[in-house]
């Protein structure tokens, strides 16, 4: 099978899973739903796979291809064309989602076995990685908008997924709201790009910038303006600043959702867009500092929020917000190639330490508050590896994956120069910040005094709650359709969860190796074909600064975690001391920069003022009374007024008759 | 005389009529005046037929006649209905179709 | 002589019109609008229109005036009592508009009055001066019966068909009218819906239930 079929077989595989789970989902007995939708993305991965031989075989020039299935529409100089690009960047994002998902799906089977929602959630997982990978394969701007929008409506329906919650449900609608400020900036800046390059096709797009479609006259202002824009797009996918409230919020979903979504694929989309339109960002000097900064301060302020959250998941959220900072950071300085292998590093690590917290959080009958856990280790071994794996390549611990990725992107930003110096100390900060609060996390969820359900279930038996609540409110829930199931599955019970997170651990420890900082350029190489034109994708780095970074990286990560030793597993009550001391500081990072009361205060207030204004004011009085009514009342009273002519006194209308016959033979007299 | 007397009077009896209609509240007197406007517009025809010296005119007068001969006929028997049932013979007060 | 029976006629025409307007009791306007027909009869023989002179006198004198009689005899004078007004009592009704509508009714009469003169008189018809065709007596000459007859039967047959449909017609429409509903015994209006409330039923928003028309039973 040739390249372009198998990638469009990657994309039906998906597709077919998500409207035979539809379609059939009253009718599938028991986990089939989930075998049937892992079935599908394992097919598909298997396609990414072929795909992957098949481009290796051809020439190095030869390696981008362009495969339309359906030329839709091309009218008043738009084509917009079904059309996908295969190349080695979007066979890297093929495999990286594939690959998670299948794993992610496979967890699922024993996670989500006791929803009575079951088919419903694998027929979305299955339509999100369609989206996905849509999404990537994009060689049209079009179907690049079209998987944009598809991705954000799955995430929407998977955070809501448990649709009786109302922290779900406002949630979700949060995450989509935000999402479309992104798809508005996405659209936007395409039109500002189509301008000038007068077609949609991605390739071409290049090509027209390369000949100096932008060179004259408002080029130049529109194509920093349409980078700043998809840029937004990207903020709002992958969860920047000012974009990123929808993340921690996002966490209502069930876990794997969050694992899938938003830790290994969907906050990824905007690095790939980075990458993917590199050409016209090389060309947009301003758009490119813009995403630095942003990714920068993003992954400082993330990691600073993450000290001092409680809840277990909003803790890697943060973490993963900080990660992608990295990476958006790295992309938007020209290092291409080592943000995309920090992206398939983090998805590895992200997905296992967020399948490893849903084995906890099982094990807690649905608690989440770090403060109600402790003392798992002996409970919970293979979680607690998990979490030790995931943890050490987080915080970028020699030789784990995450180490080599992380500090390849820090390399490549110190060697522009200049005022990238800021952003490298500011990397490096965060990496420290980064292992402190992994470390915090592990050592207080899996050391100290064993909790009740901890010592419940050494002696061999899961915690169950007696009536299923909520973990962020409190209230009383059921297990009906719309709650999570009666059921909570750990890791250590069920194969298909220890199959998954056995993989991806292994993903963690060894994927670092595939490209070591000098040593081999698998990634580089790989990637070279789509990044031909770029002028910033060197090769040659400085030996004295990589080793330096190599270093300081290591003694950062070892001190993060002695640090979050001593404070939480040696002296528990330095951690309330300090924050006694430093309350300010507290304050700012528990209220999450106040970011949220920002944009209530500036955004939702006003919205729902107007809102209300609209509803109360406009609507009633203006629409209901003032048209509506206004005409009623003028209708009637013209009525009444002609009615009155109808008195039924027969002299009245005899008179009329009179009247009537004196003025036309008047106006005939006259006339003659 | 000319033709033009005639004329007049016809035209003083037919406003007669008018203002007649257009006054009276009895019933009967009100169909009474009517018959005045009829005959005016009878003088007229005669008249005119006189002037032409064709016959047309004195059949149309004639047929007017049958006519009004019909319409009294109709009237008066709606009269009495209404006076069977006690309703009062006063135009003014007989106004249901209104509105 | 002809024009000393021409005025004569006239005011006898004029006089019996105004009559019927104004005299108070309904018997006196019959009895002013039979001088009326009877002065338009001397009228129309001057007018040489023999034939439908007899036929005014006979059958509109004659027929139609003598039904009024009758049905005046037996319905009553009803409206306008001289006698109520010289007391001065409020007539049904305002008599306040009453003499708005007969100022307003002379002047719409005037009105018409004048156009019909401005009409009839003042548009240089030709023929107006003059005392009409010529005319010279005979057996079937103008006016005559056999005239009138011979004009009936061949060029106005139809119309002569359809007037006497339409007599058959209005002497059946007064039988029905006016005849009694099953035995002797009047009925009362009583509650029940009067006829004109039937297709107007209360509570489904005609116009007339808007206007307050509809009786509430």
């Amino acid at each position: 099978m040739s390249l372009a079929v198998l990638a469009w077989l990657a994309l039906a595989f998906p597709l077919a899973g998500t409207i035979v789970l539809a379609l059939g989902y009253r009718s599938l007995p028991g986990r089939s739903a989930g075998w049937i939708g892992t079935a599908s993305i394992a097919l598909s991965f298997l396609a990414a796979l072929g795909a992957l031989i098949r481009l290796q075989e051809r020439a190095g020039a030869h390696r981008q291809v362009v495969s339309t299935l359906w030329h839709y529409a091309v009218t008043a100089g738009v084509d917009a064309h079904v059309s996908i690009l295969v190349d080695p960047l979007s066979v890297l994002m093929l495999l990286v989602v594939s690959g998670v998902s299948t794993l992610i799906h496979l967890y699922s089977v024993s996670y989500m076995a006791s929803d009575r929602g079951i088919a419903r959630f694998f027929s979305y997982l299955n339509f999100f990685v369609f989206s996905m990978l849509l999404l990537v394969l994009a060689g049209n701007f079009l179907l690049l908008i079209v998987g944009w929008a598809f991705v954000g409506a799955a995430s929407y329906l998977l955070i809501s997924f448990w649709y009786r919650r109302t922290t779900a449900t406002r949630a979700g609608i949060e995450a989509f709201v935000i999402n479309v400020v992104g798809d508005a900036g996405l659209v936007l800046g395409t039109y500002f790009i189509f301008k000038h390059t007068h077609t949609l096709d991605v390739l071409g797009s290049f090509h027209a910038t390369s000949a100096g479609a932008f060179a004259h006259g408002s080029g130049h202002g529109d194509l920093v303006a349409g980078c700043v824009l998809l840029l937004l797009g990207a903020f709002a996918k992958s969860a920047q600043i000012p974009l990123h409230t929808w993340l921690p919020n996002a966490m209502e979903g069930p876990t794997p959702v969050s694992a899938l979504i938003h830790a290994a694929t969907m906050v990824t989309a905007g690095v790939y867009l980075i990458a993917r339109m590199h050409p016209l960002f090389e060309r947009a000097a301003a758009a490119q500092d813009v995403g630095a900064v942003v990714g920068a301060a993003t992954l400082l302020i993330a990691g600073s929020i993450a000290l001092a959250q409680t809840d277990i998941k909003r803790v890697i959220a943060y973490s993963t917000m900080s990660q992608i900072g990295y990476m958006i950071m790295g992309v938007s300085v020209g290092a291409y190639a080592a943000g995309l292998f920090h992206l398939m590093t983090h998805a590895f690590f992200k997905a296992l330490l967020f399948m490893a917290a849903g084995s906890l959080i099982g094990a807690m009958a649905g608690e989440q508050s770090l403060d109600r856990m402790g003392g798992f280790r002996r409970a919970l071994p293979f979680t607690y590896a998990s979490f030790l794996i995931g943890g050490l390549a987080l915080a970028g611990v020699p030789p784990f994956s995450g180490f080599f990725s992380k500090d390849e992107i820090l390399l490549i930003t110190g060697e522009r120069g200049g005022w990238h110096w800021a952003l490298y100390v500011v990397g490096y900060l965060g990496a420290l910040l980064t292992a402190i609060y992994t470390f915090r996390m592990i050592f207080r969820a899996f050391h100290g005094e064993p909790v009740p359900e901890a010592r419940e279930l050494e002696h061999g038996h899961v915690a169950h709650a007696e009536v299923p609540r909520n973990p962020a409110t409190g209230e009383a829930e059921d297990t009906d359709v719309g709650f999570p199931g009666p059921e909570h599955a750990i890791a250590e019970r069920a194969r298909p969860m220890r199959a998954a997170m056995a993989l991806l651990a292994l993903g963690a420890i060894g994927a670092g190796f595939v490209q070591i900082p000098q040593v081999d350029f698998v990634i580089d190489d790989f990637l070279r074909p789509s990044f031909g034109d770029s002028s910033l994708y060197a090769t040659h780095t400085r030996n004295g600064l990589l080793v330096v970074g190599l270093v300081l990286g290591t003694v950062l990560g070892l001190a993060g975690i002695a640090i979050a030793y001593r404070v939480w597993v040696r002296r528990p009550a330095i951690a309330a001391s300090l924050r006694a001391r430093a309350r300010p500081l507290y304050e700012l990072l528990i209220n999450k920069w106040y970011f949220d009361a920002l944009i209530e205060a500036l955004l939702v207030r006003p919205a729902a003022a107007v809102g209300r204004l609209a509803a109360e004011r406009v609507e009633r009085e203006v629409v209901d009374e003032g048209l509506v009514g206004g005409t009623t009342v003028l209708v009637r009273a013209g009525s009444a007024a002609v009615r009155a002519a109808q008195s039924g006194f027969v002299r009245y209308y005899a008179a009329l008759l009179v009247l009537g016959v004196a003025a036309v033979s008047l106006y005939f007299l006259l006339q003659s | 005389m000319s033709i033009a007397w005639y004329l007049a009077v016809s035209a003083v009896v037919f406003a007669l009529g008018a203002i007649g209609v257009m006054t009276r509240r009895n019933p009967l007197v009100l169909l009474l005046c009517l018959e005045l406007m009829l005959n005016g517009a009878n003088l007229a025809l005669i008249a005119f037929s006189r002037m032409w010296g064709n016959g047309d005119g004195q059949i149309l007068a004639l047929i007017v006649m049958t006519v009004a001969a019909c319409e009294v006929c109709i009237g008066l028997g709606m009269i009495v209905a209404i006076y069977r049932r006690r309703l009062p013979i006063d135009v003014d007060e007989l106004r249901e179709l209104q509105g | 002589m002809s024009q000393a029976l021409f005025f004569i006629a006239a005011l006898g025409a004029i006089a019996g019109a105004c009559g019927v307007v104004m005299l108070r009791d309904a018997f006196f306007s019959v009895l002013a609008l039979v001088a009326h027909l009877v002065s338009l009869a001397v009228l129309f023989l001057l007018l040489r229109a023999e034939f439908v002179a007899a036929v005014q006198v006979v059958v509109y004198a004659g027929a139609v005036m003598v039904l009024y009689v009758f049905v005046v005899a037996y319905v009553g004078g009803g409206e306008d009592q001289p006698a109520l007004a010289r007391r001065g009592e409020q007539l049904r009704g305002d008599s306040s508009a009453g003499a708005h509508v007969r100022l307003g009714a002379a002047l719409l009469g005037g009105a018409l009055a004048v156009e019909l003169f401005i009409a009839l008189l003042g548009t240089g018809l030709k023929g107006i001066g003059g005392h009409g065709a010529g005319y010279s007596p005979g057996p079937q000459t103008f006016g005559t019966p056999a005239y009138i007859g011979k004009l009936l039967l061949t060029r106005f047959l139809l119309a002569f068909e359809v007037a006497s449909f339409l007599l058959l017609i209005a002497a059946a429409g007064a039988v029905v009218l006016a005849a009694r509903r099953g035995g002797v015994r009047e009925e009362e209006p009583g509650p029940g819906l009067a006829p004109l409330d039937m297709p107007r039923p209360a509570g489904t928003g005609t116009m007339a239930e808007a206007a307050g028309a509809v009786r509430r039973q």
